[in-house]
């Protein structure tokens, strides 16, 4: 197994558990199942008693590994600088290892299953793909200055065809060029990679990279952090070339740089706005400055963050493949509820983040406390839209 | 076990109760060098009404009932040495009030030092409450029960000393309150009444379990700075000590010696951390402590070290991740400490015991202390690094710890949360008396002898 070398060094002092100011616990799987080995330290003391054979690969064993959500809080948090930053990456190198043996959660084993058979987890047809885009006018991409990549939720989630399509058609009222590659669009395939199915994440990379190829892609705006995660830190290692040929952003990123603009789509917005930071634009990629930005333009609005915000940001729990495997749902006590209530404490009307799958988490979450009419989860360019 | 099991379940919810063979390898070890011992299932769970079900089946079973807080005391304490549950407190977590008045704070049993000190920050910035050098998931009950210690100690002396009262559930299922809360809503401090609280303090989790407490806070400063004094001779430690501790400022003062880093070594380093509510306030009192050990600075035996901003910074950082790293210095997640209560005399002679020990067991050391009151005591800390994936390393530091227990006692001081091993190196040297009264207190509170059984026995 990779990155084993690290596993012993873990001392279980538990700074993972908690954020950088300690105001409640920040490890999604942990706050939901609050045994010492669904923390980050019991992952890491697990991994090691099963490579030392005094523990054996079971269900439950698979169902700690697999209910990580890569959400980086123990990466950021880890007292240890000099091995923390391996810490996913032995989980995720964990996770491989259970894949072999074939004792891998249902949930887990029927998203990979569909993944490989249909290339998407909601087994549906690659043919309806772009059906999302169906009455908006984009073109196919050729030479449009970006490629919008949609991704798997984007493309088939009934909500996520929505932000989809939101987020389509904010860009281009700002006069964005954007293409998309319809029916060629391949799973980005990050949360296939974060389960350790690094063999699948590799193909799925590779017909990518290589329609990027062929489609002569320079610049590519993502609707997932998931995609802007996996195409920014995980494409370059696979690309022939070593530099990257292409340049991802997030479509927040895009948002930022038109924000003069966005005062002529929008009026102003009388409300109190609360951000939720998605993992994988936040702890993995460092950008917590974009949404706030895009925010701070519109007039009116007032932004009133949570205790735990940016670095300290508690995940909805949708990372890591948990938005489809539900492995994190299975407790009451999940990170998106308790996200959602740590919202309504600051007094905010909205609750507004930049990612699919945490708006949709947060939605359910919010469905689920019975607060739909305490505060609404807003995906970004939906609040600008409307 | 099946049956106890079912039970469990039913009184806490099948989710927080297990005995999978992932959580009892876990649970079945902490930190330090203690091996391993199984326990038979572990629980959590999350109201006191929960916790006294699980006393009465315990009680009825004659089951084993382990309580655990933070799962962070290194020594050994929470292992099921006679099998049976462990009881892990931790979804237990709330802050249930502070009084900004009376200054104290009633929390439940598995309340964490870290969220107490968040939850202060944001709500009431004009107090705080002493933090330990542990984690900050370490839970605050825990920390008392074991008469921990931290950065108020100076100024409070032991955690449990800044104890207001307690709810505990009895081994045999009844609750039950110690302090002023035990007659009145108010939980403001052990006096005037009977001391109950003390069958509780100390016994490692042999007597009850705590599942709401009352602590005291404090001011907290505005402005806050560190002195760190320097010297090379041992022996004038107590001295200075007793000179800092005389000008009553000092909120914390921790004494250490550690060979790195490089510019550390063979020199004896004193931290002493302050605050004040102005900066004015802050000279003066800067220069009082500096103005008493004078005598030692104008025989140039003594000086204070100059600490750059970013430095002071990390000192002055409560909790300080520095700490653990000590685990990582053989890369191999490992460390544990002897932590002696012993008088403020007895500092060189523990100095150059741990110095001898570290030398002979060939292991990483760090040496050190905390001061209890205005130097009434100290918390004296030998502490010894081990790789964890090497098995001769781990039998070294063992065999150093239980030398530094033995050197301890000698020295007349106590192993602070000792190992079981410990606990009767302890015993060996009690009045005959005191432990058969121990013994009756035990048998007593405890008839089924089913509270943490291993510890405290001959």
């Amino acid at each position: 197994m990779e990155h084993k070398e690290i596993l012993h060094r873990c001392f279980r002092c538990g700074y993972c558990k908690l954020p950088g100011n300690y105001v409640d616990i920040n490890c999604p799987a942990y706050l939901s199942f609050r045994f010492e080995t669904y923390s980050p330290g019991g992952r890491m003391w697990l991994l090691k008693a099963w490579l030392d054979d005094e523990i054996q690969v079971s269900d439950r064993f698979a169902r700690i590994m697999f209910s990580c959500a890569t959400c980086g809080n123990c990466v950021e948090h880890c007292a240890f600088p000099e091995f923390r930053d391996k810490i996913l990456l032995a989980f995720n190198a964990g996770k491989e290892a259970i894949l072999d043996t074939g004792k891998v959660p249902p949930g887990v084993r029927d998203y990979l299953t569909r993944m490989q058979n249909y290339g998407n987890p909601y087994g549906k047809s690659q043919q309806k793909r772009a059906n999302w885009a169906e009455n908006l006018n984009i073109d196919a991409y050729s030479d449009q200055e970006y490629l919008f990549y949609a991704g798997d939720v984007g493309s088939y989630d009934p909500r996520g065809q929505e932000i989809a399509k939101s987020v389509a058609e904010l860009l281009q009222k700002l006069g964005v060029s954007i293409g998309i590659l319809k029916q060629d669009e391949t799973s980005d395939g990050n949360d296939v990679n974060s389960m350790g199915e690094t063999e699948l994440f590799d193909e799925l990379a590779q017909k990518n990279i290589k329609i990027f190829k062929e489609k002569g892609v320079k610049k590519i705006i993502t609707l997932s952090p998931h995609s802007f995660n996996a195409f920014k830190n995980d494409y370059i290692s696979l690309n022939e070339n070593t530099e990257s040929f292409f340049q991802v952003f997030h479509y927040s990123q895009i948002l930022a740089f038109c924000k003069d603009n966005l005062k002529n789509i929008q009026g102003s917005i009388q409300q109190t706005v609360t951000v939720h930071d998605p993992c994988y634009l936040g702890r993995h990629n460092n950008d917590y400055f974009s949404i706030r930005m895009v925010l701070s333009a519109i007039p009116g609005i007032k932004i009133a963050e949570m205790d735990r915000n940016q670095k300290n940001a508690l995940c909805c729990g949708g990372g890591g493949g948990n938005f489809f495997t539900n492995i994190l749902s299975e407790s009451e006590e999940r990170s998106a509820r308790v996200r959602v209530l740590e919202a309504v404490q600051t007094g905010s009307s909205i609750l507004v983040t930049s990612c699919p799958l945490c708006t949709i988490m947060l939605e359910d979450a919010a469905k689920s406390e019975n607060l739909e009419n305490t505060i609404v989860v807003k995906e970004l360019s939906e609040l600008i839209m409307n | 076990m099946e049956l106890i099991i079912k039970e469990l379940k039913d009184i806490v919810g099948s989710q927080y109760v297990s005995a999978e063979p992932e959580e009892l390898f876990f649970y079945s070890r902490d930190q330090g060098t203690m091996p391993p011992v199984e326990p038979d299932a572990v629980v959590m769970p999350k109201t006191t009404k929960e916790v006294s079900k699980i006393m009465l089946l315990a009680n009825k079973s004659k089951t084993p009932v382990i309580p655990m807080g933070g799962g962070l005391v290194l020594s050994g304490l929470s292992r099921a040495l006679k099998g049976g549950i462990i009881l892990d407190l931790k979804r237990m977590n709330q802050i249930i009030s502070v009084n900004p008045h009376s200054r104290y704070a009633i929390l439940e049993g598995g309340a964490s030092q870290g969220m107490l000190q968040s939850y202060l920050k944001k709500n009431f910035p004009q107090l705080k409450h002493s933090m330990p050098d542990a984690p900050p998931i370490a839970t605050l009950a825990g920390n008392i029960c074991i008469h921990g210690s931290g950065h108020l100690s100076v100024l409070g002396g032991f955690h449990s000393d800044m104890l207001n009262g307690m709810e505990v559930v009895l081994p045999t299922g009844e609750i039950i309150r110690t302090g002023s809360c035990s007659v009145s809503k108010d939980w403001i401090s052990k006096a005037p009444l009977p001391d109950l609280s003390g069958l509780f303090l100390g016994w490692s989790g042999t007597t009850g379990i705590v599942t709401k407490l009352a602590i005291k806070l404090f001011p907290n400063y505005r402005f806050n700075d560190l002195l760190i004094f320097v010297c090379e001779d041992a022996d004038i430690m107590p001295d200075v000590i007793s000179r800092l501790t005389s000008t009553q400022i000092a909120e914390d003062m921790t004494p250490w010696m550690t060979p790195k880093p490089y510019w550390a070594k063979g020199f004896l380093h004193i931290n002493i951390s302050y605050g004040a509510h102005t900066k004015k306030e802050l000279i003066f009192k800067r220069n009082l402590l500096q103005s008493s050990v004078r005598f030692y600075i104008d025989k140039k035996e003594a000086g204070f070290l100059p600490l750059p901003p970013p430095q002071k910074k990390r000192f002055l950082k409560i909790p300080s991740p520095d700490l653990v790293r000590f685990a990582d210095i053989r890369k191999g997640g490992g460390f544990e400490y002897v932590g002696a209560i012993m008088a403020i005399e007895h500092f060189a002679k523990a100095y150059h015991a741990g110095l001898e020990i570290a030398e002979k067991y060939d292991v990483s050391y760090s040496l050190g202390a905390r001061i209890i009151g205005a130097g009434h005591a100290m918390m004296f800390f030998f502490a010894y690094a081990f790789n964890r994936a090497d098995k001769e390393d781990i039998k070294r530091a063992q065999k150093a710890l239980e030398s530094t227990n033995k050197a301890a006692l000698d020295i007349g001081g106590i192993p602070w949360k000792a190992e079981e091993p410990a606990q009767k190196q302890i015993i060996s040297k009690m009045d005959p008396e005191t432990f058969d009264f121990i013994k009756r207190i035990r048998m007593m509170l405890d008839p089924n002898d089913i509270m943490n059984p291993g510890n405290w026995e001959k």
